[in-house]
């Protein structure tokens, strides 16, 4: 669905933005609609500068402490992701005590996996059953629990996804690949304030033999939004 | 404020763009970007996300939609930056601090946080579980964090999630007003919110302040 190699216009945004070249995405992007395809990582060339620039200026004035920008990168790339929300739900299907505390009290469930930080201080765990599916968004901007799911994919933070989930969260599955049926409530979670929503997705059929690591590695990110099943 | 950021049941933005096996951050800027407004946080003069998010909807709309998700988060931090007077235009076309420039000594706020708003206070709550409330009608200038979509809809109160300080800022400081309140767990139906476009197995569930709320 996205190709390589997409030539944009520069983006003039800011006055007084160092002056470039037109620039050339060099990052896998899509553009099924023009004005979408803003809300794909692809920098004006001069954006990587003036981060630089600002970093370095910050950095200088003691403002800012670049090997503490370094642990915050690291941490997001390499120890905080989806794997820490499979976790928690692999626990919370391989125990049922510990499925009925995450449901009861999300915060102190996921508190006791040592899961819980910044953008995932309050957490509200929603379970899918066969008569309910849940799907999580945040229209306003694009709130996720970064302690369980890492930082949000670029779909989830784009214009369509945030404003279409609302009114058609049934399309919007479809696009996904999932026919919810019309006797299935759906859910959605707009993330409107501090609490942050995680899906409890169902345990696939033929995973009655797994133990609690191997069920981990077969929950997905997407399933733990509600734009997947497993 | 009424703008481009509160985008539920909008049209015309198109299909769900997916990227397979997309990574954390597409290009090192990014993860700069992205660490350096949780790095100077404090220094920044933001005490909550409140602040940084209203910057954020303060992006003139053909703006906001042109820039990518780190480009705006990089953009309002570098506008905060030279407001704040820490750094000046000069310095970031150059990339290097100016010596002979003098900054304003600002001591970090003394309250900034990024941290959890949550607060441990005995407040009464005004409505309970399966209480029917109606979302009020707020079109101020300043954030809110109650969008347009559920704005004199009626819904039903199905938990209470304990005092939070309300995010709202004063347009004129930036600085979210505080004023601790319970925020709930508000149940819509897709009919209540989108009448003609709805469907009848649909729910939707907002977190919102009570001073967003009255009975319906």
């Amino acid at each position: 669905m996205s190709r390589d190699g997409q030539k944009i216009d520069r983006r003039k945004f800011l006055k007084g933005a160092a002056v470039g070249a037109a620039a050339v995405s060099s990052t896998a992007i899509s553009n099924a609609q023009d004005q979408e395809s803003a809300d794909h990582q692809h920098a004006p060339s001069d954006i990587a500068l003036r981060v630089k620039a600002l970093e370095t200026v910050l950095t200088e004035k003691n403002l800012v402490d670049p090997s503490v920008l370094d642990e915050v990168v690291d941490r997001y790339e390499n120890r905080i992701g989806p794997q820490n929300g499979a976790k928690v739900v692999a626990k919370a299907w391989v125990d049922s005590d510990y499925k009925a505390r995450l449901l009861d009290d999300g915060t102190a469930a996921i508190g006791e996996l040592d899961l819980l930080g910044t953008e995932g201080e309050h957490m509200v765990v929603v379970e899918n059953t066969a008569e309910v599916h849940n799907l999580v968004v945040c229209t306003l901007c694009s709130c996720y629990p970064w302690p369980t799911l890492g930082l949000p994919p670029t779909w989830y933070k784009s214009s369509a996804f945030r404003a279409r989930a609302v009114i058609e969260p049934r399309a919007v599955l479809r696009e996904f690949g999932l026919e919810v049926s019309d006797e299935t409530e759906i859910r959605v979670w707009d993330s409107t304030a501090e609490m942050r929503y995680l899906v409890l997705p169902r345990r696939p059929e033929g995973a009655e033999d797994m133990n609690e690591s191997e069920l981990a590695d077969v929950v997905t990110r997407d399933s733990m939004i509600g734009v997947a099943i497993l | 404020m009424n703008s481009i950021h509160d985008m539920g049941g909008m049209h015309g933005f198109g299909p769900i763009v997916v990227e397979v096996d997309e990574p954390v951050f597409h290009e090192e800027w990014e993860g700069r970007a992205y660490a350096l407004s949780i790095g100077w946080f404090p220094a920044s003069q933001y005490k909550e996300w409140g602040g940084f998010r209203h910057n954020l909807e303060k992006i003139p709309p053909k703006d906001y939609l042109n820039m990518s998700y780190y480009e705006r988060w990089f953009f309002v931090n570098e506008q905060k930056a030279m407001q704040l007077g820490l750094v000046t235009e000069e310095e970031l076309n150059n990339g290097n601090a100016d010596p002979n420039y003098l900054m304003p000594q600002l001591e970090p706020h003394p309250d900034s946080s990024l941290g959890s708003g949550r607060l441990d206070l005995e407040i009464n709550a005004k409505f309970e579980n399966g209480g029917v409330v109606r979302a009020k009608e707020i079109n101020g200038r300043a954030h809110n964090r109650l969008p347009r979509y559920v704005r004199g809809k009626t819904g039903t109160i199905i938990s209470d999630n304990g005092i939070y300080a309300l995010q709202d800022t004063n347009e004129k400081d930036e600085q979210p007003y505080d004023d601790p309140q319970h925020v709930y767990t508000v149940r819509f139906s897709s009919e209540e919110l989108w009448g003609n476009a709805s469907h009848g197995n649909d729910f939707i569930y907002l977190d919102l302040w009570e001073s967003y709320l009255e009975f319906a």
